[in-house]
């Protein structure tokens, strides 16, 4: 097993430990999106979705374990190829300027990245780690976005979140080699169009909370 | 139509690969439009020479786009601002009277300063060498199309060849990573049958080399392709990642 060992060290083996946990994420942002547009049914509607994802047990604690997995993998990979690339170039330009490769999404991936970890950790707390003994899931998130701040923490985080799928979901392609003439237009359309919906799909609900309810 | 323009030029100038380095300012003036970005610094250093003073050590050999041997980073761009270009193809008539030319050489942990804007791009021949032989009978001329290569192939190849290693895909990328250029040497070789049975080899060999000489980690930023003068794409990235898992998971290379 030295050479796997050798081979998920290499630069392009830490890029696709990036890659397939990145894209591992995109899925489950997908199913939690999903699962969120219940909230638009009403209480009965969100408690309900609520009860038959648990319900699943122990299904549900297997994937949180395989998505903290996840996470720890991204987030250590991401910080050592920080790391390396920083030093890769001790003696920086006194001038930048792009060529036009770079987007704002790849321009801010570290930095992007490090402050939806802070999130994740913030949301864990807010509602993944909450008492829900003698109030219900609903009560819970209704609850806190009646606060004007959480709304604004919420569409910033989810902004942020959509800048980073924006860079991360064709680049995870690119990296694991699947860069096709036919399919690569695709893919980047869908990486535009995925990141357009984490943001619009996951910012509405705190508004939509926050006016109607 | 001939037109002379003024200019300030801000220098990087080392004395060696030890020396601290700095910006140093230079007037140019009376530059014809009509001349290329290396024989306005010719002209600068007759000038610095005239004046006793060291001229401005820069790499150049060909002069015609070919060679891979010049190149600058120009106001934060390698090669300047044109596209598909190397610094030599660069003319004055780009810039305006009294711009300010910031000229700094390629920065990057694998390649040292060796004096002012010549750096040591041995890093890119080591690179090649850890890419090994390719099968070729030796002998008289082999007969044309013994070995069928089909168009598509070697069209494919040959953009991929056509990288000169001048090493402003380094130069440019966020992270210093030579992935451009390890692309484009491991794919005009995978492309074609004559350098297909030791593919394994190679990208994992490659790939190893790269890591051990200090270049940074791709992060798809693109800015290599937008910068390459021989516009090599990043297609060949990913075929340099799909070659070197080839490599690693399914060959018997360890």
């Amino acid at each position: 097993m030295n050479w796997f060992i050798h081979t998920i060290g290499s630069s392009i083996g830490k890029k696709l430990l990036m890659a397939i946990t990145g894209l591992g994420f995109c899925g489950f942002l997908a199913v939690h999106l999903a699962g969120n547009l219940t909230i638009y049914g009403g209480k009965a509607s969100f408690n309900s979705y609520s009860e038959h994802l648990h319900a699943l047990e122990p299904l549900v604690t297997i994937a949180e374990w395989g998505l903290l997995t996840f996470a720890v993998v991204h987030v250590l990979t991401g910080a050592v190829l920080f790391y390396q690339n920083l030093k890769a170039r001790p003696v920086r330009y006194s001038v930048n300027k792009s060529a036009g490769g770079r987007s704002l999404g790849s321009r801010t991936m570290p930095y992007t990245g490090i402050l939806l970890l802070a999130f994740v950790i913030f949301h864990l707390i807010n509602f993944h780690f909450a008492d829900r003994t003698v109030t219900t899931i609903y009560a819970i998130v209704s609850g806190a976005f009646k606060h004007p701040a959480y709304v604004v923490v919420y569409i910033i985080a989810v902004a942020i979140a959509a800048v980073h799928v924006s860079h991360g979901f064709w680049s995870a392609f690119q990296t694991i080699g699947a860069n096709h003439p036919k399919y690569m237009p695709l893919v980047r359309t869908i990486g535009t169009v995925f990141s357009l919906m984490v943001g619009i799909g996951f910012g509405a609900i705190p508004v939509y909370l926050f006016i109607f309810v | 139509m001939t037109k002379a323009i003024n200019l300030t030029l801000k220098v990087w100038r080392q004395k060696g690969p030890e020396d601290k380095g700095r910006l140093e300012t230079y007037d140019a003036k009376d530059i014809s439009t009509n001349m290329s970005f290396l024989e306005m610094l010719d002209v600068i250093n007759e000038q610095l020479t005239l004046a006793g003073k060291e001229p401005i050590a820069f790499d150049h050999d060909c002069r015609e786009g070919i060679c891979g041997m010049c190149g600058a980073v120009v106001n934060g761009r390698p090669h300047g601002p044109e596209k598909g270009t190397t610094l030599c193809q660069l003319h004055m008539r780009h810039f305006s009277d009294r711009d300010t030319i910031f000229i700094e050489p390629w920065r990057s942990r694998a390649f040292k300063i060796i004096k002012d804007l010549v750096v040591d791009r041995g890093a890119l021949d080591r690179l090649i060498q850890a890419g090994g032989y390719i099968s070729a009978n030796t002998g008289g001329a082999p007969d044309a199309n013994a070995i069928p290569v089909p168009q598509a192939s070697a069209e494919l190849a040959f953009d991929a060849a056509a990288c000169i290693g001048c090493g402003a895909c380094v130069a440019a990328c966020p992270n210093a990573s030579a992935m451009l250029f390890v692309g484009a040497k491991v794919s005009h070789l995978v492309l074609l049958p004559q350098g297909e049975p030791e593919a394994a080899q190679r990208a994992t060999a490659m790939v190893r080399e790269m890591d051990s000489l200090g270049f940074g980690n791709c992060s798809n930023e693109r800015e290599c392709e937008a910068e390459c003068p021989k516009e090599i794409s990043i297609t060949n990235i990913a075929r340099l990642n799909r070659e070197y898992f080839k490599s690693r998971f399914f060959s018997n290379v360890k």
